[in-house]
């Protein structure tokens, strides 16, 4: 159908840009997880396994790795509560306003991340909109201060953040789903209920799955809305790789953390595609 | 009300039986779409037991009128009720009617058994009447080898036996089947068509048939309701409506035809160089034709009551055992004869015809 020459010449640029900009700096990466930092500030780029020791041996980085899954877990379960409805209903119900709708969803991924992540701090701040309005009405007699510089801060914000990519697979999926199914249940004598459990879910499974990644591969990786809202207690391991990387000047050691991040991620992106696979019936 | 429900009414009689209990009746339902009129004034029934087909051309509402019968669609105006039920204003999943849709509507997640068990899964039947019903039905349709296979795995003849018995493992009081044959290839459609026909003897269950081939409908119909633009041409037994269509529509969609324009003056029809006696008030007529009731004249068959005419064959076609000749007849008109295999080349021909073949039919359907 087409020549060699035409092959070669669209697959190399893809090619080289992927070489050049992903497999060459995660390999650089991957060497530098495995040098150290001598005592003047320098690079000894001799192997060592002393930076993942490290990383198993003080708390705070395996803690704090493991809290960053917990709050990207819970980003992803409230994604998914709410971006799973949304699609629902628009899929299904929206009749004629569906592109509307689904515009409005949109929309907020235009308005840039610091934005959306400062518009939360003026809401959840202790002189912000929320705690103000919660003293006017007389139901607390002090600001709470849970709200902001907290792991709730950053678990609201980034499912606000999120939700829109959980959303968007969910709702491709439910688009896919071929509407007489739907009406051979009913047929059938299935109600709407069982309709839904029986049919539409197990058939909207490949968009859950891919909208559940998003959620949890996006926020486990997230430092901004932590450094902003997070506090203290909400800081998450791509806080401390930053650091690494900066003030810390621990090159290697941020390595190794990013490493086993990427490893995390992909195992996770595999084993998510085996599971779209699987649930995928066209 | 139209007068067709009549028509049905005596074929009953006519054919001496007691007249068969109606199970679903169609009365006066309307369907719009916006501005877009797409059913007006439909009153049908269907008796128990009964294979009836709606035929009609694409975009003639044929779908719309089933998808108002299964629920899928609310008729702007009219009602459906099955006895003493008045079915329209019941959801879909509480009609005792079941559909096998156009494309199967497999559910692509389930395998062949868990797709026929669904409907007696939803009714929460104890398990054991299930499995014995469900390898009941998929013996039924010859598919119990298959039972464990996904939809995607199995053949669109396949498929479609699948949804013919996960519709009637629920045993409805009607079936409802939209074109199910049109996806499958000649050979196979015409196996099915007299598997299916068998299969609705067997269960005993009035079937609704929709499709637009009419040699289809011919083949299995107790009755062919004929559906055009949105309204009842003509509901007849596929003899009646072959034999003695009621319009020129009626005519020309079911079969080939001559469609005959004459002129009534004090008994004798005039039409072209033809004429022969009628009973008929003066004014203009139309009759249909068809091309086997018109005959090669043999000089020793002159006998009474028989129009000839004489004319040049114009085209020759053939067809294995018939023959379709077109013959010009002088004024204009050309007549469409079908003649067993003649063996030659014709050239001049004489034709003659039996004046009770020409029928009388109307323009349009009449409507009281």
């Amino acid at each position: 159908m087409f020549s060699r020459a035409y092959k070669a010449a669209v697959t190399l640029p893809p090619l080289l840009w992927v070489t050049a900009f992903l497999l060459i700096p995660y390999l650089l990466m991957f060497c530098y997880s495995f040098w150290s930092v001598s005592a003047s500030q320098t690079i000894v780029h001799s192997w060592t396994l002393a930076n993942y020791g490290q990383l198993l041996r003080v708390s705070v980085y395996w803690q704090t790795l493991l809290r960053s899954m917990w709050i990207a877990a819970r980003v992803t379960i409230f994604s998914l509560l709410l971006g799973y409805p949304l699609a629902y209903f628009l899929s299904f119900y929206a009749g004629k306003k569906k592109d509307l709708f689904y515009q409005l969803v949109i929309i907020p991924l235009w308005v840039s991340y610091l934005v959306r992540a400062y518009a939360w701090k003026t809401i959840l701040g202790s002189d912000g909109v929320l705690n103000t309005l919660l003293q006017y009405v007389h139901l607390t007699k002090h600001p709470l201060e849970f709200l902001l510089y907290s792991p709730f801060a950053v678990v609201l914000t980034l499912t606000h953040i999120y939700t829109p990519f959980a959303f968007l697979p969910i709702y491709a999926a439910l688009e896919h789903i071929p509407r007489n199914l739907v009406e051979a249940s009913h047929d059938l004598g299935a109600t709407p209920g069982q309709t839904f459990w029986k049919v539409i879910l197990p058939l909207s499974i490949p968009g859950v799955v891919a909208g559940a990644t998003f959620a949890f591969v996006l926020s486990l990786g997230d430092f901004l809305a932590p450094l902003l809202l997070g506090g203290p207690s909400g800081i998450m391991i791509s806080n401390i790789v930053v650091s690494l990387f900066g003030a810390a000047y621990n090159w290697p050691l941020g390595a190794a953390i990013s490493f086993c991040m990427l490893l995390l991620v992909v195992t996770l992106l595999v084993f998510s595609e085996r599971l779209e696979k699987k649930w995928s019936f066209s | 009300m139209s007068s067709i429900t009549t028509a049905a009414n005596t074929d009953a009689k006519s054919s001496g039986q007691t007249a068969p209990l109606t199970l679903l009746s169609i009365r006066n339902v309307a369907k719009q779409f916006g501005k877009n009129i797409v059913l007006r004034d439909i009153s049908l029934d269907v008796a128990q037991g009964e294979f009836l087909t709606i035929l009609g051309e694409s975009g003639s509402g044929k779908t719309t009128l089933l998808r108002i019968i299964a629920g899928f669609e609310t008729a702007s105006a009219g009602e459906v009720w099955m006895g003493e039920e008045r079915l329209d204003l019941q959801p879909p999943y509480r009609r005792r009617v079941n559909t096998v849709f156009q494309h199967y509507a497999l559910f692509p997640h389930l395998t062949v058994e868990q797709n026929v068990a669904y409907g007696l899964r939803v009714a929460n039947r104890p398990e054991a009447e299930i499995a014995s019903r469900v390898s009941e039905a998929l013996e039924k349709v010859k598919m119990s080898v298959h039972a464990k296979s996904k939809p995607s795995k199995i053949s669109g003849g396949q498929q479609q036996r699948i949804a013919l018995a996960r519709a009637l493992v629920n045993r409805p009081r009607l079936l409802l089947l939209d074109e199910p044959l049109s996806a499958l290839d000649a050979n196979l459609r015409r196996q099915m068509q007299v598997e299916l026909k068998s299969l609705q003897r067997e269960v005993g269950i009035s079937f609704i048939f929709v499709t637009h081939d009419q040699e289809e409908a011919m083949v299995m119909s107790d009755r062919i309701a004929l559906l055009r633009s949105g309204e009842l041409e003509q509901v007849a037994t596929p003899r009646e409506i072959y034999g003695r269509p009621a319009t020129a529509y009626a005519a020309q969609f079911i079969g080939h035809t001559n469609l005959l324009k004459g002129e009534v003056r004090g008994g004798t029809v005039r039409c072209g160089s033809l004429s022969w006696p009628v009973s008929l008030p003066d004014g203009p007529a139309l009759f249909s034709l068809r091309p086997e009731n018109i005959h090669l004249a043999s000089e020793k068959s002159a006998t009474g009551g028989h129009v000839r005419v004489r004319g040049k064959v114009r085209h020759q076609a053939f067809h294995g055992a018939t023959e379709l000749i077109r013959v010009e007849c002088g004024d204009g008109m050309a007549l469409v004869v079908r003649t067993a295999g003649s063996g030659g080349a014709l050239h001049d021909v004489e034709l003659e015809f039996s004046a009770r073949d020409a029928v009388l039919v109307r323009e349009s359907p009449e409507r009281i």
